[in-house]
């Protein structure tokens, strides 16, 4: 486990980057940390990291967001609205995890029984109005 | 002129619409906020299961509301995205199907393209203008030159204006969908009384996120009788930024027309605030009829008239494509 510092956004989204290098077909990254602590903003730089050109924004209204063109399809998930796990079953979760490409997903800690055991997790805590801890 | 038939599946609405030498003689819309509602969001499964139960039923209405046979249909056309692929598909593949039975050209229309075109709906004309789409999935701003002459000006880079709406409807544990939630308590609010942050005031895109993360650290801190300030504060923040980007737009692309459309565009402070100042700014603003604002098919034929007018038509090989860009 290794804990980070980051200072803006942008740290964040750059931490992300760094991220994406250790990332193979199949992973499966549960993101957990409150509103505002930059789950979104690490997604930005994994994203970009993997080669996707793609616009990266919050799938809270979606709730899946598809990014191609990098060297693995990305799937993007936010369980931040879903109330049970029915719910959450429903987004047929499993054919992405096992697919081809990798599952990054933010509030996993709501349904952790939902994620699979060799998933990485990675946790965003709000230090100060700027500051946030991530721990992978 | 010509019959168009219409479908709309790219998130939680199921719609169908013919349009008949430009006048709407059905669009149907089969709601699916109420069984959404228990799951306090859209969920694609449930989405995209319900589309293939309403899709033949609305089909079938259209038609006798229409009171055409499926014959006359000249076009047919579906959303092809942006959206989610599973609900796309849904809508996509019935009107492909529809194409090849008949042998009827197939339109795949950019469900963006839908809604920034609304604002005209009736029209044959388009002029160039600066076009603002607000709903819960997208938040951007369009220069329009002419029909499939589209440049976007900026665009959202976190959260959607409408998703913000619904995002702080939650944290103040009012129901879904938010926005007409938070329009309604904010009237009775006084929009001066918190000051939250209007981000990105220099760029062409949008934030949302920070406003968002305002709102939350200010709610611990308050007591008392809160809930009517914190929305009108609220909903003014995202008014202000709104209007703002827009004329800078209109100004900078040197349009004298500005239009409105998405589903936060049916919001009436947003409405009046956005006219007063165009009017301020010498500049026309057209905005969508409010039951063009949701999700609806309607627009999406209109966009298909339209194309089709022009002598366009897709293949029905053309993919559905979750993130169809617009330009």
């Amino acid at each position: 486990m290794a804990t980070f510092t980051s200072n803006s956004a942008a740290e964040t989204e750059s931490l992300g980057r760094d991220f994406a290098r250790k990332i193979d077909k199949g992973d499966v990254v549960a993101l957990r940390g409150d509103l505002g602590s930059g789950k979104t903003q690490f997604v930005k730089g994994v994203v970009a990291g993997l080669g996707s050109g793609n616009e990266v924004t919050s799938p809270t209204f979606t709730l899946i967001h598809e990014y191609s063109g990098g060297r693995l399809p990305i799937y993007h998930f936010d369980f931040f609205r879903i109330e049970d796990r029915q719910s959450a079953e429903r987004l047929g979760l499993d054919e992405y995890f096992f697919g081809d490409g990798v599952c990054l997903i933010e509030w996993a800690d709501k349904f952790p029984e939902l994620i699979p055991p060799n998933a990485k997790w990675i946790s965003f805590t709000t230090k100060s109005e700027t500051e946030r801890e991530i721990a992978t | 002129m010509a019959t168009i038939l219409a479908l709309e599946t790219s998130c939680d609405e199921t719609a169908v619409a013919i349009l008949r030498d430009g006048e709407l003689v059905a669009s149907e819309v089969a709601s699916q906020v109420a069984a959404h509602e228990k799951y306090g969001g859209v969920v694609p499964e449930v989405a995209s299961r319900n589309h293939l139960v309403h899709a033949p039923r609305l089909l079938e209405h259209a038609l006798d509301r229409a009171k055409i046979d499926i014959d006359q249909v000249d076009a047919f056309a579906a959303t092809s995205g942006p959206g989610l692929a599973s609900s796309l598909m849904i809508g996509a593949s019935i009107a492909k199907g529809l194409a090849i039975a008949r042998g009827k050209p197939y339109l795949a229309i950019n469900h963006l393209e839908g809604h920034l075109l609304s604002p005209f709906f009736g029209e044959a004309n388009i002029r160039p203008n600066v076009s603002l789409i607000v709903s819960g999935g997208h938040t951007m701003s369009i220069f329009v030159r002419a029909v499939g002459d589209y440049e976007i000006v900026g665009r959202t880079v976190d959260d959607a204006a409408g998703e913000a709406f619904d995002k702080v409807a939650k944290l103040l544990g009012l129901n879904y969908p938010g926005g007409p939630e938070i329009e309604k308590r904010a009237r009775a609010g006084d929009a001066k009384r918190f000051d939250l942050p209007r981000s990105m005031p220099d760029s062409t895109n949008f934030s949302f996120s920070g406003l968002k993360t305002s709102v939350r650290y200010l709610l611990p801190k308050l007591r008392g009788n809160y809930l009517a300030d914190v929305c009108a504060s609220f909903q003014q923040a995202v008014i202000d930024v709104l209007v703002q980007k827009t004329l800078a737009a209109a100004r900078k692309y040197d349009v004298d027309l500005v239009t409105i459309s998405g589903g936060v565009s049916c919001n009436e402070a947003f409405r009046q605030q956005m006219a007063r100042a165009c009017a301020k700014d010498r500049r026309e603003l057209k905005t969508a009829p409010p039951s063009l604002c949701t999700d609806n098919a309607a627009m999406i034929a209109f966009a298909a008239a339209l194309q089709f007018a022009k002598g366009s038509a897709s293949s029905v090989q053309e993919e559905i494509d979750p993130n169809l860009a617009l330009a």
